[in-house]
């Protein structure tokens, strides 16, 4: 959907002085301010939600990302920092009368200290490029969220990304020593050290996560890991899946932290076998990938362990990786869930929330019964290690109305999440996408006291504005109303048709 | 052991109202720490409002209000065979959850198993305007607005009064060992590094007057196989030692002079500093006993990439945390404003200035 509607004669006469005084520093290259060149910046990875912006600048030094800031700081522009744009939450879709700070010229590694296991690089390499520079160390960088290869590190800390191995070795949250970035107001800051931790209250903790909303990040000093001698990938299959819950609840009550611990159930075993031909078993309700990771002989004993309570819990297959060609090929499934889920529906929403494990077979059973009443169906993939949950909706944007129940179905999920103790967002981030359901997670004083903790930092709220954060507005409105009013929008633009989405 | 939370709410209520300054105790081990503040600020007692609300050995969540000892917590959790891996010092039966975020205090593990704050999910805190919030939650992932539970960690209470802090526990190790070397400080700096980088079950790395002590923790055949790798004397009762070190009652902290810890890059090599010292952290915490100048230790800290910070004794009243530049000291006193905007809460505690 389409946010605003046409510009203004006055609005087109704001871009031309601003993209002329932009490129009296910055190649002129690299101020864009023409439709067509826009356009592949009008969304991030989540395409339902499209904005074109004013103008998108890509800066090839800190000083002139500090004189764009300046700038805007001094005009009332409002800036959405951009890493690579793969987020899932439209949290880097523009602004209509705002500034695109693209970071993807800052692509360099700047350090790899071997010594003290720890790599210093630009916001704009990819999370996959810092490992594939320590590996000839024998180190690598832990979060590996699947758009690794593509995302940026930028991005990850503004957006504190998890992916399949959180449990074990954390979100980027812990895997930070120290970043450098600008305010709004163009002072560029450092927080954290070479050390472990720094006096004084953890600025580096509330940064990360604070989806561009607080800073745009200039630099990152990250901590690296000794790759494990050897990683092995246990596949089983349950004719239910609270017997595969059951599973792995007694995984870890025997002590056991997998480096990885997924689920797939019926549904999206079937499309991912259909796709990936990864070997899983067709007849299972439900598929649990345990992957355990460390020194030669911890493998060993833990593999035995883990394949032995598989057979005692009831599981209807049980198959272990005897090789890193097969132990790929066994993810090969898992990490293409998505894809495979894209080509058996013309569309698919994804979620993202996190719960309790102990409630998964409810929230699952919950889910079913509202995938009837919505005529909807839904594939589930669960990061079943952290309980975080991405439910995947299937549905159809060409059949009028069906994207609008998609994202009421979806709400649904979300909310459910949160009364069962959980949250509407374990690693995608909240953005634009999921303003609407803060109000079931926070209460109006936490909302306002979000908001004053941004003014601290960007007084003037320029940052990302309308995002991360609802108004307190809509959440009142969302209490009294229970309605999908679109947060931090305008009346009108909340009448828009809604277009296209991502599939 | 009880809720006291709708007191504490009016006490901050009436605090606020009539301008009084808080000063949050706990167990009262940690008076020690951060500096010292006027006598006549009002004492907000949090020993009472303690116990564990929830503890989900599978779900490996515990929350539990801020009052509440770290000793109920370890015979809670020894039950279930799981650990605080953060390893916090007990400095007396007395020590609590509470103080322990509040102050970022972490034992010998912290570099592998992580910090207080690495473990934190979510904290419920009384602002200064008497509202008791809700952050972060009781699952381990969960990016939904700021993370305002990991910012208390080392706030020293300077944002407000934590209610109830729910934390990820883990199980604990199935073995543990550890090897003795007796070398020199750059010979055990340089092991330290170089062991930490190879993918053993290494758990902790700590240098004391001419002997190298590394604890192995994990699978057993894993702890064996890398002990036999890289030699060394074991060391019996290594748990006593450990726990020693971890409430800091190990003999370099029996001293009575001033004691300083250096937070900084593990590589630095050894530091020209005379006096009784004790390497931490495989080799990114350092401590040292004496009288030294304070501009002299922060520059020292700054050239090993790191902070320092004047842990116990000497003077007290002057800054004991490493200087913060001008616009994060501006940004820090925003922040407090933004959830205290009476400066009631622990006001001078961590820093003169907040």
């Amino acid at each position: 959907m389409q946010i605003s509607t046409a510009r203004t004669a006055e609005q087109f006469a704001r871009r031309q002085s601003l993209a002329e005084r932009f490129a009296e520093f910055i190649d002129p290259h690299y101020v864009i301010s023409d439709e067509e060149t826009l356009k592949p910046y009008e969304c991030d990875g989540l395409s339902a939600y499209c904005e074109e912006a004013l103008i998108v600048v890509l800066p090839e030094t800190v000083e002139q990302a500090q004189r764009v800031l300046q700038i805007c700081h001094a005009e009332g522009v409002p800036v959405v920092a951009r890493g690579a744009g793969t987020g899932l939450c439209a949290g880097a879709m523009p602004h209509s009368e705002g500034v695109v700070l693209s970071m993807a010229k800052f692509n360099k590694i700047l350090e790899i200290d071997t010594q003290c296991r720890a790599a210093r690089v630009q916001p704009g390499v990819r999370n996959l490029a810092i490992s594939e520079a320590a590996a000839p160390m024998g180190l690598y960088y832990g979060p590996d969220p699947s758009s690794q290869i593509a995302c940026s590190i930028g991005g990850n800390v503004a957006e504190n990304s998890g992916g399949v191995h959180c449990l074990k070795y954390g979100l980027t949250v812990h895997n930070l020593l120290s970043v450098q970035f600008l305010t709004m107001e163009g002072e560029l800051l450092t927080i954290g050290s070479e050390g472990l931790d720094s006096c004084g209250m953890d600025l580096m903790a509330l940064f990360t996560g604070s989806e561009g909303l607080l800073g745009v990040v200039t630099e990152v000093r990250v901590k690296l890991l000794p790759r494990p001698e050897r990683a092995q990938v246990v596949v089983a299959g349950f004719d239910s899946v609270t017997k595969a819950g059951d599973a792995v609840g007694e995984i870890i009550a025997q002590g056991i932290i997998p480096g990885g611990l997924e689920m797939m159930d019926g549904f999206a075993i079937q499309a991912a076998e259909d796709f990936a031909k990864a070997g899983y078993p067709l007849d299972a309700q439900a598929l649990l990938l345990c992957e355990v990771d460390g020194t030669n002989e911890e493998v060993d004993e833990h593999i035995a362990a883990v394949e032995a309570l598989f057979h005692r819990l009831g599981a209807t297959s049980v198959r272990t990786s005897q090789s890193e060609e097969e132990r790929a090929r066994l993810w090969a499934g898992r990490k293409s869930a998505f894809p495979a889920v894209g080509r058996i529906s013309p569309d698919y929403y994804c979620m993202d929330g996190t719960i309790p494990r102990g409630q998964l077979s409810h929230v699952l059973l919950e889910m079913q019964k509202m995938s009837e009443h919505y005529g909807l169906r839904v594939a589930n993939v669960f990061h079943a290690g952290d309980g975080n949950l991405h439910p995947l909706i299937l549905f159809d944007a060409n059949i009028p109305g069906e994207l609008e129940r998609t994202e009421e179905f979806g709400g649904k999920i979300l909310e459910l999440c949160v009364e069962v103790g959980g949250c509407i967002t374990g690693e995608h981030g909240v953005g634009y996408e999921k303003l609407r359901q803060m109000p079931a997670q926070f209460s109006d004083a936490e909302i306002v006291q979000f908001h004053a903790l941004k003014r601290a930092f960007d007084r003037k709220e320029l940052l990302n504005p309308g995002k991360g954060i609802p108004t307190l507005r809509s959440c009142q409105e969302y209490r009294s109303l229970d309605m999908n009013i679109t947060p931090n929008a305008t009346v009108e633009s909340q009448q828009d048709s809604k277009g296209a989405t991502h599939g | 052991m009880a809720d006291l939370t709708a007191q504490l709410i009016e006490q901050v209520r009436a605090a606020a109202d009539s301008g009084r300054k808080l000063n949050i105790l706990g167990g009262g081990t940690k008076a020690f720490m951060g500096r010292q503040v006027e006598a006549e600020q009002e004492t907000v007692n949090l020993a009472e409002h303690a116990g564990i609300v929830s503890y989900q050995p599978v779900e490996l969540v515990l929350t539990a209000r801020a009052g509440t000892t770290l000793a109920e917590l370890k015979a809670a959790l020894d039950e279930q065979n799981q650990m605080l891996a953060f390893e916090p010092p007990c400095f007396s039966e007395a020590s609590t959850l509470g103080g322990t975020l509040a102050t970022n205090q972490s034992g010998p593990g912290r570099p592998w198993w992580g910090s207080v704050r690495d473990h934190v999910l979510g904290v419920r805190l009384i602002n200064g305007k008497a509202e008791h919030l809700r952050f972060g939650g009781q699952v381990m992932k969960n990016v939904a607005g700021y993370d305002v539970s990991r910012l208390q960690a080392g706030a020293f209470g300077g944002l407000g009064l934590m209610s109830e802090i729910s934390l990820k526990v883990l199980p604990k190790p199935a073995m543990q060992r550890t090897l003795v070397i007796e070398c020199g400080q750059t010979e055990a700096l340089k092991l330290m590094n170089q062991r930490a980088a190879e993918p053993k079950p290494i758990t902790a790395a700590t240098w004391y007057q001419g002997k190298l002590f590394m604890r192995l923790a994990g699978a057993g055949s894993a702890v064996d196989a890398a002990a036999k790798a890289w030699g060394g004397q074991e060391l019996e009762d290594a748990e006593t030692f450990w726990l020693s070190l971890a409430n800091q009652q190990h003999p370099f902290f029996e001293t009575q002079s001033p004691i300083w810890r250096f937070s900084i890059n593990s590589k630095t090599p050894e530091f020209n500093i005379s006096g009784d010292h004790l390497i931490d952290w495989g080799g990114a915490q350092r401590w040292y006993a004496g009288d030294y100048d304070w501009d002299q230790m922060v520059s020292i800290a700054k050239h090993a990439g790191g902070q320092i910070s004047l842990y116990r004794g000497g003077n007290r009243t002057a800054e004991v945390l490493h200087p913060q530049a001008e616009p994060i000291q501006k940004l820090q006193q925003r922040l407090k404003a933004s959830f205290d905007p009476s400066g009631i809460f622990n006001p001078g505690r961590a820093y003169s200035w907040l």
